[in-house]
């Protein structure tokens, strides 16, 4: 099958030698950072979580929203998504591939990660979420590739791979879920210590992901010229108004939670997110943005008449996703460290090495979705002819 | 470890026995070359005293008698000086296993607008809490933090994978994070004790490699104020005790749940 | 088998590139060659007997290292009854302060030319050249 992904025209191999450019640029500045440690980047002693983890954080809700397809079509025999739950599926793995890089780009010893196996932890989280990230991986990768292969020969999918399929729909919830445990289970930061924590995660995953799936589709629409249809991106539309409205719902209990709690402690991060503190207004712009973009989808997506509009929702998909992608993918783990649990307040900032690192695992998992949407899409289009 | 590695030592073990009361080093040290002077020579592993022991390591320390060394850093000096703790003399980087905070950010639930003079305008020394119920612990993927039979929460700087888990637990900031490298920015290297390397978290571990000598935390010693008592928190007799008995104390953040066991009397 | 006229002659071609050292090594007669490691101590003995150290020292230090730091067993009772301090610092280094003429010759023989102890542990003043 991977022939496929080694015929193109120009604009494809332009592509993939754009993405393997990035990728050798990160790679040139995280030899760099080998070498000379995490200080290449902007964390500190008082920030020690930054840019890396919370693209890893945002990404396995990227990777849990595959599910947002599996669901419907395999457990309410929704026929529509049955062109989109391969593209789900290979979305979710590019997404759990970026994952495990922006942890490994992320640890000060990563030449020692088998110590993770080779003294199992039970009662670190962080333990349960390298187990359920791999686990998701390798259910995701046997899905994809035995489901697919009998949709190349055309022929059904062999009966023991259901079980696994149905396997697969919990254990996506779980890896949101034990990631959100990660942060929640900290007695020290108060921010992140709140048991809506991992409900939050997966409405912004569910929202984010198929807001991203959406746009690959109209992606592929225009550039493959594969198209998957009018409805499932409508359906996808309605799932992605529910999500983000319940992420804004659940974001509006947890401020006035905080507020009105009054609670010094818990009330400096929310403090420091919308308004600075002491002079650090490092994210109040970000926040501020990200909650006029959140208004912005939640209009344009509860309103059928703009939903049904191909061209308005595409662009309340990125609306979403850029909503999502400042409040998980940069706030929520600055913000935890901010102010420290001594009360003083750092500063931080993602470095220009530090970037370029994050865009190189970034294009990995674009060159993944390329690859096998390509292949997959090259297959169909031979079976359709 | 090969079967063949065990007898090896089992035997090894029971030659022992029969010489246990062979002073251990004499046999050894004559020979040794006298090219560098700087720690070559292994001490003696028999120290008059024997190792330190407790059932729970603990610390008292009076604030009062600290304070009144307006800006004394003697326990920094001599803590980061015996663990070659680097400076690198900027915050980012920065590496503390122990150092003094206002009283405001080390107590933030005790801090008021009309708070006791001295209390206002100084500092107390903190450190690694050796909590109860340590959090870091809790967290690490790897064990490569532990808590030790004694109390004391050990690091283990082999194991560490840097994932900095530990760091976001600790409700203290008592964990540095080797950011670079150490090395060049260790004024005076401690031969007798390692370095670390890039990548790895480190913090106080009660001077544990003293303790084995019969010695007390490095800290402790060097306080001429007398301001710092260390002992065995269950032995009711203990000087540590007594004072915890006489004196009203605190600890930080205990509502956390944490147990922390440096105590400080007010 | 497509192609398996290039195959076979790849592979070949791939065999010969991977195992050149061998041959080369054996072509130059270095193959022969030991290092000479210089004992710049008096003492009689070592914790072990030199043929147990010369193939086991690491096992030995990674099982000193796990039981200091892990479990607090500091004191090691060697084959002749003499207890030493489990050390690398400051038994090991304490006979063998030449770590250049020691410890470095024998891991660049045996390309393990950097392990990592040294990045922490400290190497005695003037042994390194």
């Amino acid at each position: 099958m991977l022939e496929n992904a080694l015929r193109g025209d120009k604009k494809y191999w332009g592509w993939i030698a754009f993405l393997l450019g990035v990728m050798f640029v990160g790679l040139l500045f995280y030899l760099h950072q080998l070498h000379y440690g995490l200080g290449v980047t902007g964390l500190g002693r008082d920030v020690t979580w930054g840019f890396y983890i919370a693209q890893f954080t945002f990404l396995v809700g990227v990777a849990a929203s595959g599910v947002m397809v599996v669901l419907p079509y395999y457990l309410h025999n929704f026929k529509v998504f049955g062109k989109l739950t391969v593209l789900g599926e290979f979305l979710a793995i590019a997404s759990v591939i970026m994952c495990m890089l922006f942890i490994f780009v992320d640890m000060g010893q990563p030449f020692r990660i088998a110590n993770v196996f080779l003294h199992p932890t039970p009662h670190s989280l962080m333990f349960w979420d390298t187990v359920v990230i791999f686990g998701y991986l390798i259910l995701n990768v046997i899905i994809s590739r035995v489901t697919f292969s009998a949709e190349r020969k055309g022929i059904a999918p062999p009966s023991w791979i259901k079980p696994i399929i149905l396997l697969s729909i919990p254990w996506a919830f779980s890896i949101h879920t034990v990631t959100a445990f990660l942060y929640s289970g900290l007695a020290a930061r108060p921010f992140w210590m709140t048991a809506i924590l991992a409900p939050r995660f997966l409405a912004s995953a569910f929202a984010a992901g198929p807001a991203l799936l959406v746009l690959l589709c109209l992606v592929v629409r225009k550039v493959a010229r594969y198209d998957v249809g009018r409805e499932p991106l409508q359906k996808l539309a309605v799932i992605i108004t529910y999500a983000m409205a319940i992420n804004v719902f659940f974001i509006l209990m947890e401020l006035f939670t905080t507020i009105y709690s009054n609670i010094p402690e818990h009330l400096a991060h929310i403090k420091f997110l919308y308004l600075g503190l002491e002079g650090n207004t490092r994210l109040v712009p970000w926040m501020w943005a990200s909650s006029i973009l959140a208004v912005i989808s939640l209009v344009l997506l509860i309103n059928p008449r703009t939903r049904k509009n191909e061209t308005v929702l595409a662009f309340a998909c990125v609306v979403t996703f850029l909503s999502l992608w400042i409040e998980k993918g940069l706030a929520l783990v600055i913000a935890g460290f901010i102010p420290s649990p001594l009360g003083v307040v750092p500063d931080y900032w993602p470095t220009i090495p530090e970037f370029l690192i994050s865009m190189g695992v970034y294009a990995v998992g674009f060159l993944v979705v390329t690859v096998l949407y390509k292949i997959a899409i090259s297959v169909r289009e031979r079976l359709a002819a | 470890m090969s079967v063949d590695r065990r007898k090896f030592f089992k035997i090894a073990g029971l030659t022992a026995l029969s010489l246990a009361s062979k002073p251990a080093f004499e046999v050894f040290a004559e020979g040794v070359d006298p090219v560098d002077s700087t720690a070559t020579i292994p001490p003696p592993t028999t120290q008059p005293t024997g190792p330190l022991t407790a059932h729970r390591w603990a610390m008292v320390i009076d604030i009062h008698k600290c304070m009144a060394e307006h800006g004394c850093t003697k326990c920094i000096a001599a803590c980061h000086l015996e663990h070659n703790v680097p400076d690198f003399g900027n915050p980012k980087d920065e590496v503390k296993w122990i150092w003094k905070e206002s009283f405001g950010h080390a107590f933030q639930e005790q801090e008021n607008e009309h708070l006791h003079e001295e209390m206002k305008h100084q500092s107390v020394p903190v450190f690694c809490n050796h909590c109860d119920n340590p959090p870091c612990v809790r967290v690490c993927p790897t064990k490569a933090t532990w808590k030790r039979e004694d109390g004391i929460v050990m690091m283990d700087m082999h194991r560490c994978i840097g994932c900095r888990y530990c760091m976001a637990a600790c409700p203290y900031g008592s964990r540095s994070f080797n950011w670079r490298d150490p090395r060049p920015f260790i004024k005076e290297i401690n031969p007798k004790f390692p370095t670390r390397t890039r990548g790895v978290v480190e913090k106080c571990t009660f001077c544990v490699e003293r303790l084995a000598q019969g010695m007390p935390p490095a800290c402790v010693e060097a306080c001429t104020a007398q301001a710092m008592t260390f002992g065995d928190l269950e032995d009711a007799n203990s000087e540590l005790r007594t004072a915890l008995r006489e004196r009203f104390s605190i600890r930080r953040k205990a509502a956390l749940g944490t147990n922390p066991e440096i105590y400080y009397l007010v | 088998m497509y192609d398996a006229g290039k195959i076979i002659v790849g592979l070949v071609i791939f065999l010969l590139l991977i195992t050149a050292p061998v041959w080369y090594n054996a072509a130059s007669g270095q193959a022969s060659y030991a290092p000479h490691l210089e004992i710049v101590t008096d003492a009689k003995a070592c914790v072990a007997p030199t043929d147990y150290m010369r193939t086991s020292h690491m096992e030995l230090l990674n099982t000193w290292r796990d039981e200091v730091v892990r479990h607090g067993e500091r004191e090691y009772t060697a084959f002749d009854g003499t207890v030493y301090e489990k050390s690398l610092s400051n038994t090991c280094m304490g006979c063998h302060s030449n770590k250049a003429e020691f410890c470095d010759r024998c891991h660049d023989y045996m390309a393990v030319g950097r392990p990592y102890c040294w990045d922490c542990h400290v190497e005695p003043k003037g042994g390194s050249q």
